[in-house]
């Protein structure tokens, strides 16, 4: 069974976002890293990217394969977790410990169409 | 997905948990634990593979010898019963059926063809087209064989002390013997396919579950496809499907060794002559200064862009911690320290070509 926090927003493509103080922090979430596998490598944006809900910010990479990550949300790209570049083992052990990127919210309104944990745990039971 | 076929091993597959996913036409595990451990167990302990997918097919009669000599590119005259020789199926242009292992039976005119899982049927009616003429069988066993491939520096070991299979001592790299098990044959061969001393096992179906079941009780590490791929990258081992091909011959692929070009076999020629006069492509190996990861498809440029070939499979690798690939690129551009550029999403990173063996190998000689 894969972990999901409640009060969480999720995307289809399996990030989550939790807002703090009009911040959107961006991660993936535990059923996204089990599909993965061990992630060796964690493709950053750079601080100051504008990113655009819906659009690839960046990739997980797992030793077999690379997945793209969409961003929830759009804004202005305010900070990156620059610790996943020596240690991108961190988002399987800690998957919602381990936000990717820290989004200015450009649109508050975007986070109305994200899902619930509600409705993300139906879409991964589907 | 109809048709999709499974070994007599998938529902202890299943049992265990892994993560599964076609290949090759069966329903193979993909992990157990996962690629990382069980690509370390394999370096560093043991680890086995059910690799009952792949195909056992026997060449049998009075020109048995001279048949497979005929359709296969390394040279089976002398070889001595109980040697095996690795090499290709080759097209009349070069390019390639399927490589595969040759094993010289102890019995008089018969050979053990082990072909790739996806090309069974292929590498069966190619032999079969090519017959005429010859006065010998070609035979399709591979539905009725179970086989397993343990590997690692305890690979020896474990087979003396848990099976008793004293032989496994006395074999050297690419060597095989006959043993019973159960009152079945059973063939243990010091061959595989992942950088390390190690054998593969093949015999019956029910066997090979025996077999397969023993090792789990002795906590051997049941290995996946995916570590399968990363342990045979790093010791510079192509994959049929990728590093080889219709379009790409052992030439380009820098496997001429298995081509004995002074014997008559089907391509000869046409590999004689990319040999003269350079293949037009040469597989090489590239290594990248950066954690990101040249996968199988992703360009191969210069420094102003222009496109010169293209990865083949790429890993960050497990135990060299660096991000090298292999890929086929124009072979002005295939000389040891070229700098090479290799375009992963949205950005280039650099790098040069390197020795396509990442890994020091450990063969038992």
């Amino acid at each position: 069974m894969s972990q999901i926090l409640e009060g969480l927003k999720y995307s289809e493509s399996h990030e989550w976002v939790k807002v703090e103080d009009g911040i959107a922090l961006v991660g993936v979430t535990d059923y996204a890293q089990k599909e993965m596998g061990d992630i060796t490598y964690v493709d950053l944006p750079d601080e100051g990217d504008e990113v655009t809900a819906g659009e690839s910010f960046g990739a997980l990479e797992s030793v077999k394969a690379s997945s793209d990550l969409y961003s929830p949300v759009s804004g202005e790209v305010v900070e990156v977790n620059s610790e996943l570049e020596d240690a991108p083992e961190k988002v399987n052990e800690d998957p919602y410990g381990s936000w990717i990127i820290k989004v200015k919210l450009a649109d508050a309104s975007e986070l109305d169409a994200l899902l619930t944990a509600a409705a993300y745990t139906a879409l991964i039971d589907e | 997905m109809e048709d999709i076929k499974i070994t007599c091993l998938h529902g202890r597959h299943l049992a265990l948990g892994a993560k599964m996913s076609p290949f090759a036409g069966f329903d193979m595990p993909i992990q157990y634990s996962s690629i990382i451990n069980e690509h370390l167990a394999v370096r560093q302990k043991a680890g086995v593979f059910d690799v009952s997918h792949m195909g056992e097919i026997w060449v049998e009669g009075a020109d048995a010898e001279a048949f497979v000599n005929h359709v296969f590119t390394n040279d089976v005259r002398g070889l001595e019963p109980g040697h095996i020789l690795y090499g290709m199926m080759c097209y009349p242009d070069g390019g390639v059926v399927d490589d595969l292992l040759v094993y010289r039976e102890f019995v008089p005119e018969s050979y053990l063809l082990v072909v790739n899982a996806a090309n069974i049927e292929k590498d069966y009616e190619w032999l079969l087209s090519q017959l005429e003429g010859w006065n010998c069988s070609v035979r399709n066993e591979s539905d009725s064989w179970g086989q397993i491939a343990l590997q690692g520096p305890k690979a020896e070991g474990i087979l003396v002390n848990l099976f008793g299979m004293k032989e496994a001592a006395q074999l050297g790299f690419y060597t095989f013997c006959n043993l019973e098990y159960k009152g079945k044959r059973l063939i243990l061969s010091r061959t595989g396919y992942t950088g390390e001393d190690g054998f593969e096992l093949y015999t019956t179906p029910e066997n090979t579950v025996e077999l397969w079941d023993r090792l789990m009780e002795a906590g051997v590490e049941p290995c996946g496809l995916g570590c399968r791929d990363t342990l045979r990258f790093e010791a510079g081992l192509p994959l049929y499907g990728d590093e080889l091909s219709p379009e790409i011959s052992p030439i380009m692929a820098g496997l001429g060794i298995f081509c004995k070009l002074d014997k008559e076999f089907i391509g000869r020629d046409a590999l004689a002559a990319q040999k003269e006069n350079g293949a037009p492509k040469k597989l090489v190996g590239i290594e990248i200064e950066d954690k990101a990861i040249p996968r199988a498809g992703y360009p191969v440029e210069l420094e102003d862009g222009s496109e010169v070939g293209v990865v083949t499979t790429g890993y960050h690798s497990i135990s060299l911690d660096r991000s090298i690939c292999f890929a086929l690129v124009d072979a002005a551009y295939s000389k040891l320290d070229t700098p090479l550029w290799i375009r992963i999403r949205k950005k280039v990173f650099p790098g040069k070509v390197v020795k396509k063996r990442f890994y020091q190998t450990n063969y038992k000689k």
